[in-house]
């Protein structure tokens, strides 16, 4: 690991001083957060991330899970994957957000994990990893090794020429689903981001992953009140039972009116640079029977643009059934 | 792995920048936590991993560097009571914890009842994985998520024996777990 100055600050202020006056996004940044460390950390060791300074932010607090003023729940930033997982209200209200956490990594490596470290993991692809190899993603302008390489966990949706890489987050997927918000504090104050805004496609910049600025702090995840709980689920699909990242992961999260769908709410993981929503599949369901016909059609319509590359359009064919499994148990109809 | 001062030693030292002398990071920061039930203080640099100064400065050699990145589990201990991996946390994070490693889980000369168990059970062969192995246990019967023999095998998936003797870490664990839960309380 290279050489880096380390600081502990005390407070939430004294953390925002610690990375003011940089430009740009946290992605870039040559001060950085850390929390749990997890992902973090072995990029540094990878040679991947550079950063010359890390301000420790695991002390400030910002760990409690309280009910929100509108009665969703407040996830602190820097509350622990696990805490959050098996944290009562959670599992009650939101047992899809529950699932989709416990679905990823490791229990030591959610019991290190942060909620606002969950969503800056950067990808698991082999390239961006592997400092002797072209990655625009690590190093904008070098090419993509992906695209003509080894590309079986790539994206299929949303990605361009320039990166064809994954979200490897289970968490965000299910927080996508949810339309949950995430807040954050910079040198103006606070402000909000839906979370569809807060992660971003590839285009030609890929070596941004979010919306997030240089000078600003992650302090919470809100959930909104409707959590789901009756119709929903997180389904993962991965080469072994556990401790893999996701090929493709679906949360599906359904309102019902007897056995017809009155709202869904679809994301998908493992297939795009950002937990991957798309409101034509969403709509198409709304209003219709809880069949497994209406499942596929939603998928086909969800996945009517995907595009495969040499190794991974199985990935296509995978997505659409494990939409379909997805829904049908959201929705308690049988399924093969 | 890296020396007790200055940058680590890797295989891109062509390209380390230097740091003009104003930003030249500190080689060295004061760092007091509770080891094993004693209070230690130790000096390290700030890039020095939780699992290298137990090995390297602390001569604690029975945590274990597999992968070094969090996919093997070997590196696995206690930080106030919660299992980690050791590799993936910096050892000046760790001011004020309490760090608990396989030494220091026996009374004297009476194993921890996991030990025990892994003796009774030959829940190893080469032993390397041995020590994350107990201590993720440790931390999973602590937790009590666990119920089933399938919630002991997903909730050990972060520790990684290449030996091949998950069955028989399995049987170890569930020894332990059904004796707490016929006796109600924790070894």
């Amino acid at each position: 690991m290279r050489a880096f100055s380390y600081h502990r600050p005390d407070s939430v202020d004294a953390a925002l001083r610690g990375v003011s006056g940089q430009s740009g996004t946290t992605t870039e940044a040559a001060v950085k957060f850390v929390a749990g460390g997890t992902n973090l950390l072995d990029l540094m060791k990878a040679d991947v991330m550079r950063p010359e300074r890390l301000v420790d932010i695991s002390r400030l607090g910002l760990d409690r899970i309280e009910e929100t003023e509108s009665g969703g729940l407040r996830l602190g930033a820097l509350a622990r994957n696990s805490d959050t997982a098996y944290d009562e209200r959670v599992q009650a209200r939101y047992p899809m957000l529950s699932k989709a956490i416990l679905a990823g990594a490791s229990a030591q490596l959610r019991n290190m994990a942060t909620n606002g470290g969950n969503l800056l993991q950067r990808t698991r692809c082999y390239y961006f990893y592997d400092t002797g190899t072209p990655c625009n993603k690590r190093e904008p302008g070098t090419g993509c090794g992906a695209l003509t390489g080894v590309n079986r966990i790539h994206a299929i949706l949303g990605a361009s020429d320039h990166c064809i890489a994954t979200h490897p987050s289970d968490m965000c997927v299910a927080l996508a689903a949810l339309e949950a918000v995430v807040r954050v504090s910079g040198p103006k104050g606070e402000r909000t981001i839906p979370f569809a805004e807060f992660h971003r496609l590839p285009g030609d910049t890929p070596h941004i992953d979010s919306t997030l600025a240089a000078d600003e702090l992650i302090t919470a995840i809100d959930l909104p009140v409707e959590g789901f709980a009756k119709h929903s689920t997180y389904l993962k699909v991965r080469d072994r039972a556990s401790y893999a990242f996701a090929l493709v992961s679906v949360a599906a999260a359904l309102e019902m009116d007897g056995q017809t769908i009155r709202t869904a709410r679809l994301a998908l993981g493992g297939v795009a640079h950002k937990p991957w929503r798309d409101p034509a599949a969403e709509a198409e369901l709304a209003g219709k029977p809880a069949s497994l016909e209406n499942f596929r059609e939603a998928a086909r319509v969800l996945l009517r643009d995907a595009k495969g590359h040499s190794h991974n359009a199985f990935k296509i064919g995978l997505a659409e059934r494990a939409i379909v499994r997805a829904l049908a148990e959201a929705a308690g109809v049988e399924h093969p | 792995m890296s020396q007790p001062t200055g940058p680590a030693p890797q295989g891109h030292a062509h390209t380390q920048p230097a740091p003009p002398p104003e930003a030249m990071p500190p080689e060295e920061m004061e760092v007091t936590l509770t080891l094993n039930g004693g209070r230690r203080t130790l000096h390290v640099a700030p890039w020095t991993s939780l699992l290298d100064a137990l090995r390297l400065h602390l001569d604690l050699t029975g945590t274990k560097k597999g992968c070094d990145h969090g996919q093997c589990g070997a590196c696995t201990v206690l930080v106030d009571g919660r299992r980690i991996n050791s590799c993936l946390t910096l050892a000046v994070m760790m001011e004020g914890r309490s760090v608990t490693t396989i030494e220091g889980l026996a009374s004297g000369d009476t194993l921890h009842p996991l030990q025990e168990a892994f003796v009774e059970h030959d829940a190893f062969q080469c032993g390397y994985c041995t020590p994350g192995q107990i201590c993720s246990a440790v931390g999973m019967l602590e937790e009590g998520h666990a119920r089933t023999d399938d919630d002991i095998r997903e909730l050990m998936s972060g520790n990684l024996c290449r030996c091949g003797a998950y069955p028989n870490i399995v049987a170890a664990i569930r020894q332990v777990m059904d004796g707490q839960s016929k006796d109600g309380g924790k070894p």
